[in-house]
């Protein structure tokens, strides 16, 4: 058995508070990361569990897939073949999962006393899932996603943006070009011999990463995961996927219409992926733009102008590239060409002197009280547990908690002002969403698409 | 050391619970202050209770708490609107105003360092907001704005829709953020009115959870809220809104949405009150019923049938009688089937199959069992302590929860389900494409369903 054990220990960031969130970490044999953090404020533990897999290792043809196996690790496994959900709710646990373009989570979040249940449950899954698969399941499986799909997208108003953004971003067999919930021709025609496939080469234990935080003892705790997960055989190791940036040029003006009332316009940049460098600053970015009353493109908008009901700024980083996209939505009586008259003029001005020192600072705390805020909970989306997956499997160092704190509070105004210049080029694209039958409304000279 | 795969793990004996000490003190100005120490990280959760929501609005004035919440940090204690989201912002707080049924919760969380900043800024916000004509001009028509995007939003359509044919004229018959001509005939001096009347020290609790002791959270509160002047008066009590009758309307209304892929769903009626009595068994009459995955409902329309990608079933218990509600949003081809088996199944844990005495152990673990996983957070804490309040709660039924819930049987479960849910008198919405849903409903004999508008 190789192990790595390691220890960390906070370090204060020099601004705010220091984060202390102590791990051990081991390799075993068959290449399962386990990292377990003691937490004992309340008697939980919770359990979760990364694959290094999402929807970027999907191929043209096929997307929506690996969200799909994603139901299916919920609907049984050789020894319980009766549902996952039911042993674990009568333990009183939480749980759920998630797919992305890079990764797929599953937690549980239980009872101190239940943590064996939920290693059971979580390593007959991963050991033993194909035996139990069957067609009536994975068909029934298909279909809660195209509700899924139609919940989320087709029947929600400007659904059906982000879908057109990413088509316009990135080349059709780039992998980020897709949604991870897919597109239904794709997964009515894909079979259950793909999943076994999908299966054999993403969900064995060298994928994966393991951690168990809240009310356990460390040592114990590691012996509980070797105990369930160890046996388990390894798999073939997995390629990273090449996804190289295909740079914008010029402008990519977009048009759909859609079932709203008020026109919305969105603008995508590409920018660095994340923890790349660069991704804090444009993260910080976007606080300056649309975080509150007095960010710059709110304040021009919404307040002053009242051109806009809503404006909203975002870096969305992924493992490989990010997207930063700024999104307006028009009172009525107004065009999306007037909004991108006055957005112009801040972009151009945040471009150009960045943002002051204070805006900055204002930016950082907030970060820093959302990210302590976000420490408060072990478990589920977001909560530590799922945070030391992220560290471990995109830095391969789950006690990254002090510099990714100090990532943005060591930002500076010049910082962003670069970073701003440097991403927020005339590469990106435009898109509009109008009320069916009026493209009077969207930015002029744009082409129609039609999406599903 | 090899797993044995032929049986689960029997979870251990369930976790001993014991809520946190509660610590009540009364200002001289009659301000209830609670306070809960949370150790672990610098984090301080105030809540402000005010009770007075949405059903306090005045008939003709629906909208009016909910903009009068969203009004107060519109500018406070001699700042802007634009300077107090910023001193809000520079040290990090996170401010969240919620306008509920029958009250509006002011929550503020701040890292422990700037407590007494943040405490300073909740005050003002809460005693002495600006309201003034020019924000509120610019807040309603704003307010106008987003209802005009909701009438694209199935759920939010659907929700207003059940609403007002439920509870009818009833205060809790209209969503909290109102109606357009309401807010077009409201004035900045009707928020004032209802401010100086509403917001109150002797109907208002403060609640702050956090990493410091009882003494210093409290002096945290009284620092800046013991000089907050009561009305003249006797304070008015919060509004209880009378038990009505179930309104006579029709069971099948759908509003028209022409294309849809999914029609939303909602089915059901006037239920229970928070203070039933009632209380622990419908908990788990829910969970057998619609309350969580496992569930009859779920496992039905989507592990079985797979025609949604979710349903629930939820009591909303408030002051007053809440509604028992289904809610999913179903593929349009299959809105009569699923309909059709949501309301078989709302007939069956009342007559043909009552919950087994499984069920209701399932049910019972899962809620006693993730109990304590509630209260990991100041802020879960800080709401927790908020519903005693809000209810007129004893402290100990948190402690009390657990055995209360134990205590319920099978029997119960059925006793609860005749007294509580009448599908017969359930009504149904449906927000989807009615050229493809109404043929479909009357093919599987339903009632015809009555085209309604949410304007």
């Amino acid at each position: 058995m190789i192990r790595s054990k390691e220890q960390t220990v906070g370090e204060a960031t020099g601004k705010g508070v220091g984060m202390d969130v102590p791990f051990t970490r081991e390799v075993l044999d068959n290449g399962l990361h386990v990292i377990v953090h003691e937490d004992h404020r309340c008697p939980i533990v919770a359990v979760n569990l990364w694959y290094h897999v999402g929807s970027k290792n999907e191929r043209p043809g096929r997307t929506g897939f690996a969200h799909l196996f994603e139901h299916l690790m919920f609907e049984g496994s050789e020894h319980h073949d009766t549902g996952y959900f039911q042993p674990l709710q009568e333990a009183g646990g939480q749980l759920n999962g998630s797919t992305n373009a890079d990764r797929t989570n599953y937690w549980e979040v239980v009872p101190t006393s239940a943590l064996e249940t939920a290693l059971w449950m979580e390593s007959d899954r991963l050991g033993f899932l194909l035996p139990a698969l069957t067609q009536a399941k994975f068909e029934n499986q298909r279909d809660v996603v195209l509700n899924e799909r139609r919940q989320n997208y087709e029947n929600r108003p400007y659904g059906l943006a982000p879908m057109a953004i990413l088509a316009a971003l990135y080349p059709p067999d780039h992998p980020y070009h897709w949604l991870t919930i897919g597109v239904p021709e794709d997964l009515h025609a894909s079979s259950l011999d793909e999943v076994r496939a999908f299966f054999a080469a993403y969900y064995h234990p060298g994928n994966a990463s393991l951690v168990l935080a809240g009310d356990v003892d460390a040592a114990r705790a590691a012996d509980l995961a070797r105990c369930y997960f160890g046996d388990i055989p390894a798999g073939p190791a997995v390629a990273p996927v090449a996804a190289p940036t295909v740079p914008l040029t010029g402008e990519h003006r977009w048009l759909l219409e859609d079932r709203v009332e008020l026109p919305r316009v969105y603008i995508a940049w590409h920018t660095p992926g994340l923890f790349h460098a660069d991704d804090a600053e444009m993260d910080l970015l976007a606080d300056v733009l649309t975080s509150g009353k007095s960010s710059r493109l709110y304040r021009s908008l919404v307040y002053d102008q009242r051109i806009a009901t809503e404006v909203a700024a975002i870096q969305n980083s992924r493992e490989v590239s990010g997207v930063f996209q700024v999104i307006a939505t028009a009172a009525p009586g107004r065009t999306l060409t007037e909004l991108m008259t006055a957005m112009e003029v801040e972009l151009a001005r945040v471009t150009a002197d960045g943002p002051t020192q204070d805006e900055v600072q204002r930016a950082q705390v907030q970060f820093e009280a959302q990210f302590v805020f976000g420490l408060q909970n072990v478990g589920g989306f977001g909560g530590k547990s799922d945070q030391l997956n992220a560290y471990n499997m995109f830095l391969g160092d789950p006690g990254w908690f002090d510099r990714d704190l100090a990532r943005y509070g060591g930002a500076t105004a010049a910082g962003v002002r670069a970073a701003a210049s440097r991403y927020l080029t005339s590469g990106r694209v435009v898109l509009s969403i109008v009320p069916r039958g009026r493209i009077d409304l969207g930015v002029p000279d744009s082409t129609q698409v039609v999406l599903s | 050391m090899s797993v044995d795969r032929s049986r689960l793990p029997v979870p251990g004996p369930e976790p001993h619970f014991r809520f946190p000490r509660i610590v009540t003190r009364t200002l001289p100005n009659g301000l209830c202050v609670r306070t809960v120490e949370h150790r672990g990280l610098p984090v301080v959760t105030v809540v402000a209770l005010v009770p007075a929501g949405a059903a306090t609005d005045p008939a003709d004035r629906p909208g009016l708490a909910a903009l009068t919440g969203d009004m107060l940090d519109e500018g406070a204690g001699g700042r802007s609107a634009l300077v107090l989201q910023e001193e809000l912002s520079r040290i990090g707080a996170s401010l969240d105003t919620e306008i509920g049924p029958d009250a509006t919760i002011l929550t503020l969380a701040v890292l422990s360092r700037f407590a007494e900043r943040g405490l300073a800024l909740l005050a003002d916000i809460v005693q002495c907001p600006a309201l003034d004509d020019h924000e509120f001009a610019r807040l309603r028509e704003l307010r106008v704005n987003r209802l005009t995007q909701l009438r694209d939003v199935p759920p939010s359509l659907a929700d207003r829709a059940f609403s007002r044919l439920v509870f009818g004229a009833h205060p809790y018959g209209h969503l909290p953020m109102g109606s357009e001509p309401a807010l077009l005939a409201m004035t900045a001096d009707e928020v004032r009115a209802f401010h100086r009347e509403a917001y109150d020290p002797r109907r208002t609790t403060l609640i702050a959870v956090g990493d410091a002791t009882h003494d210093a959270l409290f002096d945290l509160v009284a620092g800046r809220f013991a000089g907050w002047a009561p009305g003249p008066g006797e304070p008015a009590a919060p509004v209880v809104p009378d038990m009505v009758a179930p309104v006579v309307g029709p069971r099948f209304a759908i509003v028209a949405r022409p294309g849809a892929p999914q029609s939303e769903l909602r089915i059901g009626h006037v239920a229970a009150a928070r203070q039933t009595p009632d209380y622990h068994a419908l908990l788990v009459l829910n969970a057998v019923l619609g309350g969580q995955f496992v569930s009859r409902i779920n496992m039905n329309l989507r592990e079985h049938k797979g025609y949604t990608y979710g349903v629930r079933t939820t009591f909303d218990f408030r002051r007053g009688r809440g509604p028992f509600l289904l809610q999913t949003s179903v593929e349009t081809q299959v809105t009569a089937p699923a309909v059709r088996e949501a309301l078989a199944e709302l007939c069956a844990v009342r007559d043909s199959r009552p919950a087994t005495p499984d069920e209701v152990a399932l049910a019972r673990a899962s809620l006693t069992r993730g109990f304590p996983r509630s209260f990991e957070t100041t802020e879960q804490v800080a709401r927790a302590v908020a519903q005693l309040a809000l209810y007129d709660l004893p402290d100990a039924s948190l402690e009390q929860f657990v055995p209360s819930v134990n205590a319920v049987e099978p029997d119960d479960a059925t006793r609860v389900a005749h007294a509580h849910l009448q599908p017969a008198e359930m009504t149904t919405v449906i927000v989807g494409d009615a050229d493809v849903v109404v043929p479909s409903l009357r093919a599987e004999g339903f009632p015809e369903p009555q085209v309604v508008t949410v304007e």
